[in-house]
């Protein structure tokens, strides 16, 4: 038989939305995600990925190949989890219009054979004596007697249900009256809201990395940083994100930054214990300026963005005098801490002013320790015995050459070391307020401080606020979906030969309903109580034939699972 | 007193070990003697035939305990399959198999020093907090205590509300093997909270994920021993011979699944809302809500593990055994998540303080 291309498509829609393909993707998608947390991604560890590069040169191009850098991103990835969402739409659509069916429909006619449901048993209602049999016969009246008798048991048990919030509906029969009743339906509706607020966050992502983005700037201690592009040391803009002055104008000016070691903790001397960021503020045009606090899990929220206190570090002031005395640089140069006693490394360069280009590379160290083979570290991240060391180098920084250059390195390939190392001359050491001469008579170098800089980090996501609001959704929609017991209940009354009244109850779960049978039976208990009815004998052996788990001393659950 | 307090937290953590292990001593005895009784059981019944047990073990009803409101159990078992409901005097050896098992003094052993242990190890638990004068779950030797200390909780709180048992065995034995390995291996001395760890975020995520381990723990064994079962019916509904006889005094496969279900659900609930609350700490703490930290990537795996499996019982031919392994691969990837990737993986959360 050969299918039009409609009819492919349709099969391909119908195979796409299917349980099994849902559940396929779903496990395809988890062993996907797999690769991601043994290769080193671009997105969260760019440093890893280079250094995987340089450790493995010939394994590192093909993994590339197969974007396992960049697995979250990737064309496979992404062709797993928009397959799952597009047979996620598949699905919700139709289930959604049914269950708006279904909630506007009555309860399904009554089985002929309860006796094969679940939690059957039965309970027996005592003839009621016909009180003046005027008219026609006396089994004429012990009928009508019985019919306004069952009229009655129906009634009460239809009332009951309701107020246990069933959906209700009477049907007649042959042989007696039932009520047929649903309870549960915020189950589907759980499930829907859960499944859709999934889509609702894929959707939120998708559009707060597109419209988002982020930036992080390193602002030394008595500096501003004014939120514009030119500012960002990095900015990574959403790819709908335009250039240009479209960023919130506001500026942060970082006034101190307080930190905390901790001191007296033998097993954790130098572990930090607190860093506060005290910063001014200044939003728009308002001249206003005011006071705030960013710390680790404090950000500070601004012009529509939260700025974020990443890292610190120090960043030593600096003098360079030229041998006339005339200052040829000042400035505090933010150094990169090397190890958590903050033992940091910059790079400090002098382009103009002097005999020739220098470039100095400077270790400082917060408490100097000076280790058996005559080198130093730190001991101790707070400043207790400051010292800088420095060596110079001169020749061409390469400054005019129009190529970038990082801050944070020199590139002393083509540069004539002058102290340290092999050239026999000591490294220059500074503590703070001290001066030393630099090598060749070149001039002066001083230490007239240390500061403590900050790494701020800038996030704009304009749809974070509903990512959490489908969060929310999504836990309440399992909760319900999965604790909301769905199920029907009958409760049949039929008259017997002797005049007395024979009431049936059973139930059907309609997914996991550990507390059917027992809902079952106290629904019968209270009925029979009602309306005088006694237990039926034989009712007692029918518990065995349910399939479900029966929590222990449970008589009433709807109270436990809603 | 920071040190005497973390020195006699020790102390009684050693002290749990130690009455951990004579738990799990008294389970396995109970699981002995169940194998016994079960084979006293089964001589002792005139054998069925293969037809009557094939019927049986296809209406293999639910058998897990149903308690009276007088407290006494009527655990009915799968040893029913084993005897047919007529001639009454089987019935009586069954009934008294039935009740050997209820009364049985090293299940009551068991439970009770499992009681004990866990009550030291709370003890130690709460003076490591107070030493440390914050939550005691901050660090690799620190999560694993507390994360141990609320899978032995919430295995005694299940076990008052459903007759699970018989699955003491396995808990006491993980609950000891993690305790030392990370008492041997993952042993740090009380320090103070990072900056990035000050925030009530941690109290509640990591609790959170304790609590859903705990669940997922129960969910693991129940799935495994449901495998056991099944196997076991199957083999007598071809009548052949059975190994492991103790199964017979264990519910059926069928009722351990929905038990198992149970617990992966609200281990599953627990789960979304511990990777929802690490989302918003990540937030707070590095500016980003989901960066594809390690972690945050074994988190996602785990639970799409555990929504695969929720799909799997609601797929036709899914349910039953090709379910439970998924319940036993995602448990698989929580420990594997707690074990390997806080030990040997990079990313943001190298909080295991080794
Ligand atoms: C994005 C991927 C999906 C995830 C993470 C997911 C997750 C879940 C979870 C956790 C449940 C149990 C909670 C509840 O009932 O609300 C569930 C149930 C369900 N899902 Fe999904 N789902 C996904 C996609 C789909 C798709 C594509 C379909 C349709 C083919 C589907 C159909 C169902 C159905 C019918 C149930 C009810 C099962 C039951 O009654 O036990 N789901 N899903």
């Amino acid at each position: 038989m050969k299918l039009s291309f409609t009819g492919w498509l349709r099969w391909f829609w119908r195979q796409l939305t299917s349980m099994r393909t849902a559940l396929f993707l779903l496990l395809l998608l988890a062993i996907a995600a797999v690769p991601g947390s043994l290769v080193p991604q671009r997105g969260a560890d760019p440093n890893g990925v280079t250094q995987f590069f340089e450790a493995n040169p010939k394994l590192a191009p093909i993994l590339d190949s197969f974007q396992l850098f960049d697995v979250y991103t990737s064309v496979w990835f992404s062709a797993i989890y928009l397959l799952l969402f597009a047979s996620l739409i598949g699905c919700v659509i139709p289930r959604t219009a049914h269950h708006l069916r279904a909630l506007r429909a009555k309860p399904p006619k009554t089985p002929i054979r309860l006796n094969r449901m679940a939690g059957y048993t039965t309970r027996t209602i005592a003839a009621a004596e016909p009180l003046s049999p005027r008219r026609g016969s006396a089994q004429a009246a012990r009928a009508q007697a019985g019919t306004d008798a069952s009229g009655a048991a129906i009634e009460s048990a239809r009332a009951m249900l309701r107020k246990l919030r069933y959906r209700v509906a009477i049907f007649t029969h042959p042989d007696g009256v039932s009520v047929s009743a649903e309870r549960g339906y915020l189950r589907e509706t759980g499930n829907l809201v859960f499944h859709i607020a999934l889509l609702g966050i894929l959707f939120a992502v998708g559009f707060g990395s597109g419209f988002g983005y982020d930036g992080q700037r390193v602002v030394v201690e008595g500096q501003t940083f004014v939120n514009a592009l030119v500012n960002y040391d990095t900015f990574n803009p959403g790819r709908f994100v335009k250039g240009g002055n479209t960023l919130a104008p506001y500026s942060i000016g970082v006034q101190k930054l307080d930190v905390d070691y901790e001191t007296q903790n033998k097993h954790a001397v130098g572990q930090p214990l607190d860093y506060t960021a005290h910063v001014t503020t200044r939003q728009g045009n308002d001249a206003s300026v005011q006071k705030a606090t960013i710390k680790v899990n404090e950000p500070l929220s601004i012009g529509g963005s939260q700025v974020y206190l990443l890292g610190n570090g120090v960043a030593p002031t600096i003098t360079v005098r030229n041998a006339k005395g005339t200052v040829v640089f000042h400035d505090s140069v933010p150094f990169v801490p090397q190890d958590s006693n903050l033992t940091s490394l910059g790079v400090v360069k002098v382009p103009d002013g002097l005999s020739s280009q220098i470039g100095m590379i400077g270790f400082f160290y917060p408490t100097k320790h000076e280790l058996p083979n005559k080198t130093f570290t730190s001991s101790f991240p707070g400043f207790n015995d400051p010292m800088l060391s420095l060596n110079v180098y001169s020749g061409d920084l390469g400054l005019d050459a129009g190529v970038p250059r990082s801050v944070y390195s020199l590139d002393i390939s083509t540069m004539t070391q002058l102290t340290g190392g092999k050239t026999a001359v000591k490294p220059i050491e500074l503590v703070p307020g001290a001066t030393a001469a630099l090598p060749n008579g070149m001039g002066t170098i001083s230490l007239d401080g240390v500061k403590r800089y900050v790494s701020l980090s800038v996030h704009h996501d304009p749809t974070i606020g509903w990512v959490l609001f489908f969060s929310v959704c999504i836990v309440a929609g399992l909760l319900t979906s999965l604790f909301v017991p769905r199920r029907r209940v009958w409760v049949k009354v039929a008259a017997q030969a002797d005049g007395s009244l024979l009431v049936e109850y059973a139930g059907l779960a309609r997914g996991d309903d550990p507390g059917l049978d027992a809902a079952v039976a106290a629904i019968a208990d209270e009925h029979a109580a009602q309306c005088g009815a006694v237990q039926h004998d034989d009712a007692a052996q029918q518990d065995d034939s349910d399939l479900e788990i029966h929590p222990v001393s449970e008589k009433i659950p709807e109270k436990k699972e809603t | 007193m920071t040190t005497v307090l973390s020195q006699f937290s020790i102390l009684c953590l050693y002290s749990a070990m130690g009455v951990y292990a004579l738990a799990f001593i008294a389970f396995a005895m109970d699981l002995a003697r169940r194998g016994a009784l079960a084979t006293v059981a089964e001589a002792s019944a005139a054998l069925p035939s293969a037809t009557a047990r094939r019927a049986q073990s296809a209406t293999a009803a639910s058998a897990v305990g149903r308690r009276g409101p007088d407290g006494a159990s009527s655990t009915r078992v799968a040893t029913a399959t084993l005897t047919p409901g007529g001639p009454a005097g089987r019935g009586m050896e069954h009934d008294e198999v039935q009740r050997s098992i209820a009364r049985s003094a090293s299940l009551k052993v068991g439970i009770t020093l499992l009681t004990f242990g866990f009550v030291l190890h709370l003890a130690a638990d709460i003076l490591r907090g107070i030493a440390a004068a914050r939550v005691p779950w901050a660090n690799m030797f620190e999560f694993s205590m507390t994360g141990t200390l609320i899978i032995v909780g919430v295995f005694l709180l299940v076990s008052l509300r459903y007759d699970v048992k018989f699955l003491g065995a396995f808990i006491s034995g993980l609950v000891l093997v993690l305790l030392g390995v990370s008492t041997v291996r993952y042993y740090v001395d009380v320090v103070p909270l990072p900056p990035a760890l000050q925030s009530y975020w941690l109290v509640i995520h990591v609790l959170v994920a304790s609590l859903a381990t705990g669940m997922f723990a129960i969910g693991f064994a129940l799935s495994v021993v449901q495998l056991l079962q099944a196997r076991r019916e199957s083999l007598l509904a071809e009548a052949k011979a059975v190994k492991l006889r103790f199964l017979a005094t264990l519910p059926t496969s069928a009722t351990l699944e929905n038990l198992s279900y149970r617990a992966n659900i609200v281990g599953f609930i627990l789960w979304t809302f511990t990777l929802i609350a690490g989302a918003i700490w990540a937030e707070k703490a590095w500016g980003k809500y989901w960066g594809w930290d390690t972690k945050e990537v074994w988190t996602f795996i785990i639970w799409v593990v555990y929504a695969g499996y929720i799909h799997a019982r609601a797929t036709r031919g899914w349910r039953g055994s090709r379910s439970a392994w998924l319940a036993i691969i995602g448990f698989s990837a929580v420990m594997f998540n707690f074990g390997i990737v806080n030990i040997f993986f990079k990313g943001l959360h190298s909080y295991s303080g080794l």
